[in-house]
């Protein structure tokens, strides 16, 4: 693909300065956004240190601690190899349901941890099917536990590893084949280019797929309750539920952000201090070589053993009860409302994705354009929101309108905001920008930085102003990381219960708070259709978005 | 060069998601239009069936009751952020020390009401009437009748009976991040002083007991015959016989011959920041006198009023002594409670 950037006609003939001293309104623009994203998160943190009595410590945090650690090592890993792994299967070589496969491998991210840990614990368990099925061939002697760490690791990595494994594919078929084909040229078998030249290119969307599933295992409650791991999240629960006290619990969230720093700064040392730009814009991807026999079919089944565990048994096992609980009440099987709780749930994850996604975009090209570290660090801090838990994160929306309601107040404006927060979807909204926009702009900025610098430079010594360079340079380029960022967000938004929970106006109700009131009470057979939903109406994006990718790449191809 | 369709398609497909969901929803999601606000407002920790009871409420009444159901701590955040402005009139939540702490905490105000008197007997109510207690649960023993003889629970303490060392690999229990075993943990600090309750959680574990994470996959244990005892809320039981009329499990009530089962309490007060505490006192003395039944019956839970019957599957399981209800106990108790869980390393 060629970029060719015409000179734009007309008076803007005024001097330009050179891409590192910045833009100020754009740069503007980024610490505005980190700025309005990062307050609910320090106002927690504040509203902590004010009124919080000496701090009691939850006992053994230093053990959650090092369980967090571990947890993140194991699941890290996992992701890893899982999901960089397919990632590279499905782009260099093509087998039998190839094509099928490069999208429904997506699908683990729409279940739900709530659903997924009570779903892999009453499969799995020693009274699950499967344990009770090994009792009758192998005898009675067959009764073990799942509920432990490697048990939480297994499952979370399978999980989570699209997160890794969307990032990847993005970045290999961003790869521009030259690299790859001089590599070989010279001599480079396949498996030594692929180590030597394509994992360091990908490196930097590996960081940024490794990140997010850190800052998820982080955040995560749900799964590890299920699995009796105590992580520092863990901690911040009983604190806060066990101990009625939420204030020192959100003195332990801060630690959870230490960690969130220490896995932002990884990513950055993942991705080294080298820059992998590639010349000739964006990449039609590797050159894909077909599997055949034996090889093809090996390949099909290690995708479809990922996808079965993450999402075909947990599904079918959805689905049964789902149909035994039609069977026993066919009048109330589905809630009559379930339409608007649909449409509730679709609306705002657009809208955010929308949302994060632009903001994303312009946080990035506001960063490229120039404005140097203090720039990138504001739009670094946009992601703290992803490590923090959403409960949390929803707490500190309240209390950043709380005082905003206050301030309002002492300037004479009566009633203030009044109850902007929870009287509508606002708070949703802003809650999900604060949570959201991390996953956002790690796909986006990923994408980012493997555009030249050269490139931005030439767009914009022909005359290109910020937002020509934005919309005809930048955009065109950085479209496989758009895609994955508004999956990504609209997933987690579908499925994001802890803040509608909180912030939902009266009479507002989504599929995800659906689920909830009935699996809270355990009543998961009958949770099961609208856990269904959720992944139904998680695979539609999923679905459409790669459906474009796909026409896209091969009308690439076809000019090329 | 033009602009390209695969921009345009994705827009397009945005903006029509948006435009039906509008529609669909009636903007309702907006905040701008949809329904009349009702004229109570709630916040409820508890779901069971509260729709049900809150129609009966306003067919009865004409008062319409609107609510939003979620999380304890996290519902009583808001009412706390939200202040004087809040809209909520009424609190409702499941345990007897989340009540104490939301009276600690200032978001009720105390009603004097001679309904609420006479409804609901002294011990399951607060001495300075900011809260109500509407159901009662009682967390026993599941046992499997194929593997256990109930004659071996030890009838006057039959929790700390459990540290026999007769039970060894036999026992399933729930999760420490769970209220009801805080709870139960913390009736028993209450009863026993803190030394002899840590040496009960001690001897539990002793007894390799299986921690699992929720009371069906307990009931289900204990019928699969992977456990032969668990400790388990009434209700769950009542359920699962509801819907697995073979379940080999039955239950016994703990504690007998001594201090009684251990019960927990679901209420509700009315909130300090109510714009209409009269309406909301009397969906309050609703629920506890002529609408126990709407209340309680969803979930085969006790109900408080003795002049109401429990429904007919939990009448089935006979009478029992409870352990008195101190919520302030409860309440006051629950972070010791915790921390000897993770003291002892009960996870």
């Amino acid at each position: 693909m060629t970029v060719t950037a015409a000179p734009v006609p007309g008076p803007r003939t005024r001097a330009r300065r050179g891409a590192g001293s910045g833009r100020p309104a754009w740069s503007f623009v980024t610490f505005l956004v980190a700025l309005v994203v990062a307050s609910p998160v320090i106002a927690v943190v504040v509203d902590g240190v004010l009124n919080g009595r000496e701090a009691t410590m939850p006992r053994g945090l230093g053990g959650m601690v090092v369980t967090t650690l571990l947890l993140m090592t194991g699941v890290g890993l996992g992701t890893l190899v899982v999901g960089g792994g397919l990632a590279w299967l499905v782009t260099a070589y093509r087998f039998p349901g190839r094509d099928v496969l490069v999208w429904l491998l997506v699908l683990p991210l729409a279940m739900p941890a709530y659903i997924l840990g009570f779903v892999f614990l009453s499969t799995f368990d020693a009274a699950g099917p499967v344990q009770s099925l090994l009792r009758d061939v192998l005898g009675d002697a067959v009764a073990f536990s799942v509920r432990s760490l490697p048990g939480a690791i297994v499952v979370m990595s399978l999980s989570l590893f699209p997160y890794v494994y969307l990032m990847a594919r993005a970045a290999l078929v961003e790869q521009s084949p030259t690299t790859y084909d001089a590599a070989r040229s010279l001599g480079a078998g396949r498996r030594r280019a692929f180590w030597r030249v394509v994992v360091p290119l990908a490196r930097p969307s590996l960081a940024a797929g490794l990140a997010i599933v850190m800052m998820e295992v982080l955040t995560d409650f749900a799964t590890v309750q299920y699995f009796g791991v105590k992580t520092v999240s863990v901690g911040v629960y009983l604190v806060w539920k066990g101990s009625y006290d939420f204030h020192a619990a959100t003195q332990i969230s801060a630690l959870v952000l230490v960690f969130a720093v220490a896995v932002l700064a990884g990513e950055r040392l993942m991705r080294g201090r080298a820059r992998f730009t590639q010349r000739g814009g964006r990449g039609a991807g590797l050159p894909a070589e077909r599997l055949t026999g034996a090889h093809g079919w090996a390949a099909t089944l290690a995708c479809l053993l990922a996808l079965a565990a993450g999402f075909v048994v947990p599904v079918i096992r959805l689905v049964g009860w789902a149909v035994a609980e039609a069977r026993a009440d066919p009048e109330a099987f589905v809630d009559e409302r379930f339409g608007e709780y649909l449409a509730n749930s679709l609306a705002v994850a657009a809208i955010a994705a929308t949302g994060c996604v632009l903001l994303s975009l312009v946080m990035s090209h506001a960063v490229r354009i120039g404005g140097g570290r203090v720039v990138g660090s504001a739009a670094s801090v946009t992601t703290f929101g992803y490590a923090v838990p959403g409960a949390v994160v929803g707490i500190g929306v309240l209390l950043v309108f709380a005082w905003a309601d206050r301030a309002l107040e002492a300037l004479g404006v009566p009633n203030g905001t009044g109850l902007l927060v929870t009287g509508s979807v606002l708070g949703i909204l802003y809650a999900y920008l604060v949570r959201f926009l991390a996953p956002a702009y790690q796909a986006v900025d990923a994408s980012f930085a493997k555009i030249a610098p050269s490139m931005t430079l030439s767009a914009m010594s022909l005359g290109a102003g910020p937002l020509g360079v934005l919309s005809r340079v930048h955009l065109p380029l950085v479209r496989p990381g758009v895609a994955v960022a508004l999956v990504l967000v609209t997933i987690d938004a579908i499925k994001e219960l802890p803040i509608v929970l909180l912030l939902r106006p009266f009479g507002f109700t989504t599929v995800a708070v659906w689920v909830y009131q009935l699996a809270a009470e355990n009543f998961w057979q009958k949770a099961a259709l609208p856990a269904l939903v959720i992944v139904a109406a998680a695979t539609v994006p999923v679905y459409v978005l790669f459906r474009q990718i796909r026409a896209t790449d091969r009308r690439d191809a076809r000019e090329r | 060069m033009p602009r390209s369709p695969r921009v345009r398609r994705p827009a397009l497909l945005l903006a029509s998601t948006l435009a039906l969901s509008a529609t669909v929803s009636g903007c309702g999601f907006l905040g701008i239009g949809g329904d009349e606000p009702g004229d109570i407002q709630v916040y409820s920790a508890r779901h069971y069936d509260l729709e049900d009871a809150f129609v009966e409420f306003e067919e009865e009444t004409g008062l319409k009751v609107d609510f939003i159901f979620g999380d304890d701590a996290e519902l009583l955040e808001r009412l706390k952020s939200e202040g004087d402005e809040s809209p909520a009139d009424m609190f409702v939540t499941v345990d007897a020390g989340n009540l104490w702490n939301a009276e600690e905490q200032g978001v009720l105000q105390p009603v004097d009401s001679q309904v609420l008197k006479d409804s609901i007997p002294a011990e399951y109510r607060d001495p300075g009437n900011e809260w109500f207690g509407l159901a009662l649960r009682a967390r026993t023993i599941a046992y499997n009748p194929d593997n256990v003889d109930p004659a071996d629970f030890d009838t006057e303490d039959t929790y700390a009976g459990l540290t026999d060392p007769k039970w060894k690999g036999r026992l399933c229990m729930r999760d420490s991040t769970e209220a009801y075993t805080q709870s139960l943990v913390a009736s028993l600090i209450d009863l026993h002083g803190r030394e002899r309750t840590k040496e009960i959680v001690q001897g539990w574990l002793d007894n390799d007991v299986d921690i699992m994470s929720n009371d069906i996959e307990l009931l289900e244990a204990v019928d699969a015959g992977t456990c032969d005892v668990a400790i388990v809320n009434h209700y769950y039981y009542a359920r699962e016989l509801d819907e697995k009329p073979d379940l080999n499990v039955k239950l016994f009530w703990a504690s007998q011959d001594g201090a009684g089962t251990h019960v927990n309490i679901s209420g509700a007060g009315i909130t300090e920041s109510s714009d209409a505490p009269k309406k909301a006192q009397r969906l309050l003395e609703w629920l506890a006198s002529d609408g126990q039944k709407a209340f309680v019956g969803g979930n085969h839970e006790y109900p408080v009023n003795p002049d109401v019957a429990p429904d007919d599957v939990i009448a089935g399981f006979g009478d029992f002594t409870p352990m008195p209800v101190d919520a302030k106990a409860y309440g006051s108790l629950n972070p010791e409670a915790t921390e000897l869980l993770a003291e002892v390393g009960y996870e």
